[in-house]
């Protein structure tokens, strides 16, 4: 699977107008709607959801990157988008840092596989270091979708 | 030191999802050994979340989990029993 498979780059934030954690996952939901990726009648139930994973155990995994997700009935098949927040978010992650990147991921409950695939294809590019420093430098849509190609082209 | 092997087989319907990966990584770091799981020809340093969430183990894959260390057997034990336990969501639809 690749990033451009699950990310819908017309919902990419560069910069987050959110201060938050429940604010920053609203806003990308948000983003997801105007995009057309989901409906526009969804958005408070799947922000609801996503909220409420969270707080079972963050996603705040460290490095300064989240990975908030949920299963969601609805939801044919996964789909994400990222958004940069220059100041950083607290998200209580693992390292008690500020999270400067967020990539959001809504998944079929009726497909743990292709979630477990998608989880997989977000956590090998954020893993590397490269990939983490580029996008906290992508300061506009264009450039975080090209990077989203690049990793893709890097495999 | 030892080394100790087992491996084990993911039994709940979600399988090694985010949660479960962290409650895997936060129990091999409590220990001293060097802890890897591996799948298939992959294999992750399991004090990672970074790197365990790159098995992507669905339902009824195999998980081998390989400790070594003065504290091995312990791990292996304590880590392979979660796994085997469906890492408490055996209950979940």
């Amino acid at each position: 699977m690749k990033l451009s498979d699950i990310i819908v780059t017309d919902a990419v934030i560069p910069e987050l107008e959110a201060k938050n954690r429940d604010d920053a996952i609203k806003e990308l939901i948000q983003a997801l709607a105007d995009s057309g990726a989901i409906d526009q009648s969804d958005v408070e139930e799947y922000t609801k959801a996503v909220l409420s994973r969270e707080k079972q155990a963050t996603t705040g995994i460290g490095k300064g990157v989240a990975l908030p997700h949920a299963k969601i009935k609805g939801i044919k098949k996964a789909v994400g988008t990222i958004g940069r927040s220059s100041e950083g978010i607290d998200f209580s992650a693992l390292d008690y840092k500020p999270v400067y990147s967020t990539v959001l991921l809504l998944s079929s409950p009726d497909d743990p596989d292709e979630h477990l695939q998608a989880m997989e294809t977000i956590f090998k590019h954020v893993q590397r270091d490269m990939f983490r420093k580029f996008l906290r430098q992508s300061e506009t849509k264009e450039a975080i979708t090209d990077l989203i190609h690049e990793a893709d082209e890097l495999g | 030191m030892s080394t100790v092997e087992r491996e084990v087989k993911i039994v709940n319907k979600y399988g090694l999802h985010a949660r479960p990966a962290m409650q895997l990584v936060e129990v091999a770091n409590k220990y001293n050994s060097n802890v890897e799981v591996s799948k298939d020809a992959l294999t992750v340093d399991a004090k990672s979340i970074m790197s365990i969430m790159r098995l992507a183990a669905t339902k009824d894959s195999v998980l081998r989990i390989r400790a070594e260390g003065d504290d091995a057997e312990q791990a292996v034990e304590e880590m392979a029993e979660i796994v085997a336990n469906g890492f408490g969501e055996m209950d979940e639809e």
